[in-house]
């Protein structure tokens, strides 16, 4: 493995079209959602991203993933320049970053059996063996390989988000954006895709980008955290560092603001 | 005496029963909550109480006394009223809850004038009056404004506000800030505790979050399958939960201050035990 960084993003800059306060006539305004993001991630990484909402940590995981184009800056992977590429230039790339959804109903088409979902991605990138690995990333995932022939609605919340799971690891990528993946999840199905990810990303040496609002999720996953507050980085340094002493105030709200199980937590 | 209690509920859909001999009571001004996992029917207890449950859901025993009049045993009309002037709900998604094409004023003020027959001044007063309480800066700006120009906690507020505005003796609050990110959501909570507590009122909480229920309930009630688990104040609670199933519930709870505490999940052994629990008590009903 080399030292060059899965990710290194500099001072990016993503707006998009004001379309709220649109102008009769002429362009609409744009609004500038990334405002000069500048970031490192080490091969092998986990980073939590953190922020509240319309802070752009969502718009800051789709450009990583170029699901959007920046207006500006660099987004080095892997040492490659993908801030401009074109759709064609990508297709090969998209094998080696892949993102799990929030909501696996809505990311999950209704009319596919498991099966066909997850070999979605396999076939479009022209891999061989495809029925192999399918069986494969179910076992990855802890789901039996009977589940291929299932339809998303035959699932709980918790298995269909491991049939997205499955999807995103079927390529073997190297990086994975994971976006609010346990949000809507109950607490008990919530630990287990946790722990299932947790040991994914050891098997499979994979870099895990999660994105959350919840930081008691991400104290548990992440080696690295980073705080995003309307666009700018307010913090991003080592998960246990951040949690014992939060450098900057935003962080502290954010920490206070977590409601504890816990009755000896009281707010003034 | 409790200003709302519930005796032996049960509902069905269909065939399959959503409520399970339900019983509980909320004293005047006291915060319950409720909570349990999705599909345990904790909304559908706060749908009961309102008489908003759908359609499908066919109440099969039980009473629901509210201020000690029984609702089930009620005219429709005679229902609403009683609701209507005692009763208010605080909605998950604010959203949703607010008429996107109407302006918040009449919003609020309607439900005054139209149920409660209060004059349209009044009525306009007392909104400004309590959107003030509730730290909703220029008032006046924000009744003509539409529910679309406004953040989700100042949605979030405006139905508290809306809430409260006819002095009911009983609030249900239906997950009021699963919607908010976490900073807006400690300033709900309190918004909402502030209230109940200067307003007296008694407070049913539901919600799947004991982070939650620790910070706004002084006593709480957990649900699986419908079938009341455990039923305790908050105290007894947190030190120790009796139920196995709670203690697992607030074991898969994630707590950011304790990093070695893992986030464990249900484990099965204990949803096999509730299961059996549940089976069990189905066994003993008259059949239906």
């Amino acid at each position: 493995m080399s030292d060059t960084p899965i990710y290194d993003i500099e001072n990016l800059h993503l707006s998009f079209p004001d379309l709220a306060h649109k102008p009769l006539l002429g362009p609409a305004l744009r609004v500038e959602i990334l405002k000069g993001i500048s970031l490192s991630i080490a091969k092998g990484d986990v980073v939590g991203i953190v922020g509240g909402s319309g802070s752009g940590k969502s718009t800051l995981g789709r450009a990583m993933i170029r699901l959007l184009e920046p207006d500006s800056g660099a987004i080095r992977f892997d040492g490659q320049d993908i801030t401009h590429l074109d759709e064609d230039a990508l297709r090969p790339l998209r094998r080696r970053f892949q993102m799990i959804f929030q909501d696996p109903m809505s990311s999950l088409n209704p009319r596919r059996t498991v099966g066909a979902i997850i070999a979605g991605p396999l076939r479009l990138q022209g891999v061989d063996r495809v029925s192999a690995r399918v069986d494969q990333a179910l076992d990855h995932v802890g789901l039996p390989r009977a589940f291929r022939t299932r339809y998303p609605h035959e699932l709980s919340g918790g298995q269909r988000q491991r049939v997205g799971i499955a999807r995103a690891i079927a390529t073997e990528p190297d990086f994975i954006l994971a976006d609010e993946i346990v949000s809507g999840l109950d607490v008990s199905s919530q630990a287990q895709v946790l722990n299932l990810l947790e040991q994914l990303v050891q098997e499979l040496g994979l870099t895990l980008a999660f994105i959350s609002h919840d930081l008691s999720v991400i104290r548990r996953l992440c080696r690295h955290t980073l705080v995003l507050y309307r666009g700018e980085v307010v913090e991003y340094r080592e998960t246990q560092a951040l949690f014992d002493a939060p450098q900057a105030a935003y962080t502290r709200e954010l920490l206070d603001a977590i409601p504890l199980p816990d009755l000896e937590q009281v707010w003034d | 005496m409790s200003f709302l209690t519930i005796e032996n509920l049960s509902a069905h859909v269909g065939p399959s029963p959503i409520l399970r001999d339900v019983s509980l009571s909320v004293e005047a001004g006291e915060v319950r909550g409720l909570v349990g996992e999705s599909g345990a029917g904790k909304s559908m207890i706060g749908k009961a109480v309102l008489g908003t449950l759908p359609l499908a859901v066919q109440v099969t025993s039980g009473r629901i006394l509210l201020d000690g009049e029984d609702l089930l045993a009620m005219r429709p009309r005679d229902r609403r009223r009683v609701i209507g002037a005692k009763a208010a709900l605080i909605p998950q998604d604010p959203l949703t809850a607010l008429n996107p094409s109407r302006r918040v004023g009449p919003q609020i003020t309607n439900r005054l004038v139209d149920i409660l027959g209060w004059t349209r001044q009044d009525a306009q007063m007392r909104a400004l009056e309590l959107l003030h309480e509730v730290s909703i800066p220029e008032p006046e700006r924000v009744m003509r404004a539409y529910p679309h120009e406004l953040s989700g906690g100042m949605r979030q507020r405006i139905l508290i506000a809306s809430a409260f505005a006819a002095e009911p003796r009983l609030i249900i609050a239906d997950e009021p800030t699963t919607a908010l990110d976490v900073t807006v959501q400690k300033q709900i909570l309190k918004l909402i505790r502030q209230m109940q507590q200067r307003h007296g009122t008694a407070l049913l909480f539901v919600t799947h979050d004991l982070g939650v229920v620790s910070k706004v309930c002084q006593s709480l009630t957990v649900l699986f399958g419908g079938l009341v688990l455990e039923d305790t104040r908050v105290e007894p609670f947190f030190a120790h939960p009796s139920h196995p199933y709670s203690a697992a519930l607030l074991a898969a709870t994630p707590k950011y201050t304790d990093p070695d505490a893992s986030l464990t999940p249900v484990p099965d052994a204990v949803i096999e035990g509730v299961q059996a629990e549940i089976a069990a008590h189905d066994r003993m009903q008259p059949h239906v």
